[in-house]
Order: C-alpha cells, then structure tokens, then sequence
C-alpha cells in the first residue's frame, strides 16, 4: 500500500479539525502518516493529539528552529524525510504558509505541485475551483511525491480515532535555511468564536456596517458561527486584518455565508464564493453580491439581522 | 541598492477568463500587469527614493524582471512608466505552459546573474493564485525569504532588511540581511499613477529580452515538457442557481430566518 503523508495543524498547541480533513484525504490515499514540527519538549504533547481518522504513524520533529525562521526551516525538515520515506503524497492544508511550505518543499525535492485543491482521488487526481468560481479543474502530479494543498472545509472529517505509533525523528537545519529571523511573533487574538476557515457558518460585515460591528457578531454567536470582514472593514480598522475575506485574505468555504454590508466586488467573491449556501444583507439591489445569493434581502442590516436574530433566539427556545 | 522587482503579465481579472488544452487561453483575453505586483513596484521606488533615489548617477536601480509571452512588453512598460530604471524579459516558445517549479527556476537564474541586493515581488498572481513563486526563488537561490510584507525598513549601510509579515497567523516581525527576497502585501502603499512625463521616459528605457539560450537553462527543464503537474481536463462549473431575492418590508430578517430553518441549517 503506497504511503502518504499529512502536515499536522494546530492553533497553538491544540489540534486543529483540518489535521483530520487531511487524514480523511490521506487515507484514500494510502497509509497515513502525519508529520508534527514542534518546539523543543512540545512533541509528546502535540503528537497525543494526532489521532483523529486512520493514522498508522507520527514523525515528530522538535527544533527551535521551526518558530525561529519560519517556512524555510520548516521545509528542510520535511524535504528530510520525504527523501528518506519517498511517499506517494504530501498532504498540506492551504494558508499562506501551508502554500510557500508546500513550494519550497517541491523545489528541494523535485516534486510537482498543486495548490488549493477542494478534493483529491485515491488516484491522486485533485480538483481546484478556479477563474472565480467559473471552472473546476483535474490535475495530477508527474513528478515526485505529489505535494498538494487542500482547502479547509473541502470534507467531512472521518471521525474515527486510531492509536498511531510516534516516531522520534531527530532534526537539522542548516544556515541556509536561516537568513530569515523571526523577531516577534502576534498571533490573531481568539476571541472564543470559531476559526473562520474552520467555521461551518460564517457571518460578514463590510463598509455598510459603518464600523459598528455589534448586529453582526450578535447574529454570528447565536449561530455558533465565525466572524469575517471584507477589506474595506479591516483597511477601515473596524476589524484586524487576519479576518478578512477574499483574494488577499482568507479563502472561505462553510455550509453558510451572511454577507452584510458588502458589495461584492470581485476580489471578496474571490474568497467566498465557494460557500455551499450564500445569504445577502445589502440596502442596494444592485449589488453585484446578490448574484451569488441563495437568499437575499434588499434592507438595512442594523434592522434585519436584529430582526433575525431575534428569530433565531424564538427558534432555538 | 540594487532592487529586482519580478512582475507577471496576467488576463484582466475582469475579464471572463477560459481553459484551452489544459493551459489558460491567454490569447482571448486583454492582459495587464499583475495589480499585485504594481504594489511591489511602488515599494521598490519609495525604497529607493528614501535612500538618495534613482537617478542617473545615483547607486540605486530598479529593475524589473517578467517571464511570459512577447507582450509582457506592454505589462513591464508599465512599471517602466512607474519609474523603474530598466527590464529583463525571459521570453521563449519553450515556456508556454510553464508551472511555478519552472517559472522560480527562470527568474531565480536571472536574478543570480544580476548582482541585486533585494527581490521584491507580490503575493500572488491573479491568475494562477498560488502564492507560491517569492517562497521558491529564495529558497532556489538560499536567500533570505521574506514574504507577505506589510510593511519594509531598509538600512544599506548594514544591510539590513525588517518586515513585518502579514498573513491569517497573524502579524510577525522578521529580520534579514541582504539579499533577500520579500514579496510584499496590497495593504503596504497606494501605487503612483505614471504621470505623462513617465510615460514618455519608459519609452527610452532599456528592456533587454532573452530567450531560453540566452538564460543558460534547457528547453526540456520548463514549459509543458517541464512542468510536473497536468491538467487531465477542466469543465465550466454549472452558475449558481438563481436565488431568492426579498425587499424587507418589515420582516426581512424573519424571511432569513425562515429560509435556514426550510433549508435545515439551523
Ligand atoms: C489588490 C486588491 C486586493 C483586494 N483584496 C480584497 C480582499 O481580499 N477582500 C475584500 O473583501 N476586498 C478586497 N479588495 C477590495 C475590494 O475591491 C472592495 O473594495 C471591497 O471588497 C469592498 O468592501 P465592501 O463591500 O465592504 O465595501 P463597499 O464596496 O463600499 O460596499 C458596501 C456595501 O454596503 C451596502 N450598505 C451600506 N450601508 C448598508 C446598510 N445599512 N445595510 C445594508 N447594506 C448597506 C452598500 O449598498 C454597499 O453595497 C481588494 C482590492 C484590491 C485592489
Ligand atoms: N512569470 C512571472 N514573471 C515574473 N514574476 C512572476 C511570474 N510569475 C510569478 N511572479 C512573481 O511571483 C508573485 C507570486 O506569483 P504566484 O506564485 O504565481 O501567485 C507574483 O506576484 C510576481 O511577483
């Protein structure tokens, strides 16, 4: 049975439900082995947490290194035992570091590369949605381990648990991988609401909130959803930057999306137009969002959503 | 200091944009300059400017380096009329279908031979989408990678570089010394407009343009022949079926509310 290897994620030292979307692909796949980068005395705890669908082993990896100089420590010490293990496939969720880990990986191991892929076949065929939502598309790597990165939310996680075996793998990363220093680290601040790539709904404000941002996190926490903003809102400051959504933020894709006070332009679609149901507030009928909408209502936000969420509250009692 | 800045000639974001045997169908389309990277020319200049400029005579140099087909031209005038000092164009029957492997591996050659003390870039393409391309030529060439800046500080005497790195990780300080490639945010500057004066200068600007020999790499190494990815088929997905679309008169929000719980999400 070929061999195929996943990335482990976390959000900050607890597993993130993307390792198990990884796992669910992985396991198509072959036998799945999870890779886990850790700081120094984190592995144990990290590698406890690596159970989640079929995984047959875990490769820690500890090094200071890894914090310290960002992607390009990080893709030494996987390009190491991807040389060592040459396995089918290499299994990494899409963000901004997954993406330049994933290339720097393929340079040093001389592997193709697909990136952002919404599925994946035991045939190692993926698919990308590109063009704006307009074209889907197959591809398959020819060469090397097929290093693919898969966007979250793209399956359901199989929620079995499995007791892997964790390896030890001992690290080194050589100065070239260490031009590039890591000064201060500002994780986004967590705000005890669901990662927006992680979140089965999301709710979003754009310019029309005009910063007032309280209708719309009140409609997102009665339904458990993450908050998102488009880049009028967070260039504004109204919300940091980490949240936004489109082609220079987050690419998004829950079961459902609210977009409110949000026009559409093409480069916000860009991140959520994959969403399985899409939901407009927008005081314009003409905006350009609505031909994405599943459900749109022309009206003011600050009426409508304190309105639904009062419906949501009647419905939940 | 000599910067590089790496720009790509894409389809028109706007424009409705088609596959053609596996390859995007860059023929149908009208083609501009990357929005992305018009941001790392801007910091490019503004780098150079704050450091005692570009002009003739001066140690500062802005060059600007694309790969594509021959009317990248048009895409590098552009920067060009911005105020960039000259251009590279890797141009080659050969590259047609090229993916980033073979596209990092061209530009980090030519950077090589150039002596630059940075390579600014954007973070992405807007066609291709991959965010990938900066990551590669640094690790290609083992510089320093500074990617998806949101802002750049610059000191040539001890040639250092700081960045502050903007992603959904949040925001992170790096530090490097030269050479290093960074590939920098949209959020960093508002690029200038080329004023008439620049437009007229661009003209006279030196583009040198180099096929495959001239770079020093094998035909078989990039293109279609060298790419390894490919695209088994692509399909136009079916549009979105028509909504639902209510003016609130009075009770739009409970029209909402009804609609997901009719659609079993709530
Ligand atoms: C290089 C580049 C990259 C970009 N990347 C992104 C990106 O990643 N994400 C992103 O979102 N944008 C991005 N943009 C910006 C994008 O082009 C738009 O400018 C932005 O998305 C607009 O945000 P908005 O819809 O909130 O604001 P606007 O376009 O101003 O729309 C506001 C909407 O709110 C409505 N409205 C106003 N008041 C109310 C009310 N009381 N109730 C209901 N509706 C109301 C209005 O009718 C209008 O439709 C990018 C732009 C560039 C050039
Ligand atoms: N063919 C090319 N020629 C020059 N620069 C490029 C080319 N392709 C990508 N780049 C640079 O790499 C960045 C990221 O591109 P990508 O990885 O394709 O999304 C772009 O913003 C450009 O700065």
């Amino acid at each position: 049975m070929s061999e195929v290897f996943i990335l482990a994620d976390f959000v900050g030292d607890k597993i993130a439900r993307t390792t198990s979307e990884l796992a669910t692909y992985g396991a198509r796949i072959g036998d799945v082995t999870a890779i886990v980068l850790a700081a120094p005395g984190k592995g144990p705890a990290l590698a406890s947490q690596v159970v989640n669908g079929t995984i047959s082993k875990v490769l820690v990896m500890e090094s200071e290194d890894f914090d310290r100089y960002g992607v390009s420590a990080s893709a030494e010490a996987i390009a190491h035992v991807l040389s060592e293990h040459k396995p089918a496939a290499l299994l990494i969720t899409t963000s901004a570091f997954g993406k330049e880990l994933a290339g720097c990986v393929a340079v040093l191991t001389d592997s193709g590369l697909i990136t952002d892929a919404v599925d994946v076949t035991a045939e190692l065929v993926a698919t990308q949605i590109i063009f704006g939502g307009s074209t889907s598309v197959h591809s398959r790597v020819s060469h090397g381990s097929s290093i693919i990165t898969l966007r979250s939310n793209s399956v359901t996680p199989d929620a079995t648990t499995s007791s892997p075996e964790i390896i030890n793998v001992p690290t080194v990363v050589s100065e070239r991988a260490k031009h590039a220093e890591v000064i201060t680290r500002q994780p986004p601040v967590a705000e005890g609401r669901p990662e927006l790539t992680e979140a089965q709904i999301i709710v979003s404000g754009g310019r029309g909130t005009n910063g007032d941002f309280s209708p719309v996190e009140t409609f997102a926490d009665l339904l458990g959803a993450a908050v998102g903003a488009s880049r009028a809102a967070t260039d504004a400051g109204w919300y940091p930057h980490s949240y936004q959504v489109g082609q220079t933020g987050k690419t998004v894709s829950p079961q459902l999306y609210v977009a409110c006070g949000i026009s559409g332009a093409i480069q916000h679609r860009a991140g959520m137009q994959t969403s399985k149901t899409i939901v407009v507030i927008n005081k314009d009928p003409d905006a350009p969002i609505f031909e994405l909408a599943d459900f749109g209502v022309v009206g003011d936000l600050f009426t409508v959503l304190p309105q639904a969420s009062e419906g949501v509250r009647a419905h939940k009692s | 200091m000599k910067i590089a800045v790496c720009v790509k000639q894409v389809p028109d974001s706007w424009a409705e944009k088609k596959m053609n045997g596996g390859v995007l169908d860059r023929q149908g389309v009208d083609a501009v300059l990357n929005d992305l990277d018009e941001y790392a020319v801007e910091e490019a200049l503004r780098i150079v400017e704050a450091h005692g400029g570009n002009g003739e005579g001066g140690a500062n140099s802005v060059t600007v380096i694309s790969m594509g087909p021959e009317r990248t031209t048009d895409a590098v005038r552009k920067a060009l009329s911005m105020g960039a000092d000259g251009a590279i164009i890797v141009t080659d029957a050969a590259l047609a279908g090229s993916d980033a492997l073979a596209t990092s591996k061209v530009l980090a050659k030519i950077i090589e031979g150039g002596q630059f003390d940075l390579v600014l870039c954007g973070t992405e393409s807007t066609d291709a989408r991959m965010s990938v391309v900066p990551a590669m030529i640094a690790q290609r060439l083992g510089w320093a990678q500074l990617t998806f800046a949101g802002s750049v500080a610059v000191v040539p005497d001890s040639k250092e570089v700081t960045i502050t790195r903007v992603t959904e990780a949040g925001v992170d300080t790096m530090k490097a010394n030269f050479p290093a490639v960074i590939s920098v945010v949209e959020k960093i500057n508002e690029p200038r407009y080329p004023s008439f004066k620049g437009i007229m200068a661009a003209k006279k600007k030196p583009v040198e343009i180099k096929d495959l020999s001239a770079v020093g790499i094998e035909p078989a190494l990039v293109g279609t022949a060298g790419a390894w990815s490919v695209v088994d088929d692509s399909t136009l997905r079916p549009p979105r079926a028509a909504g639902i679309k209510i003016v609130d008169d009075g009770n739009g929000g409970t029209a909402l509310v009804n609609f997901l719980i009719e659609k079993k999400i709530i």
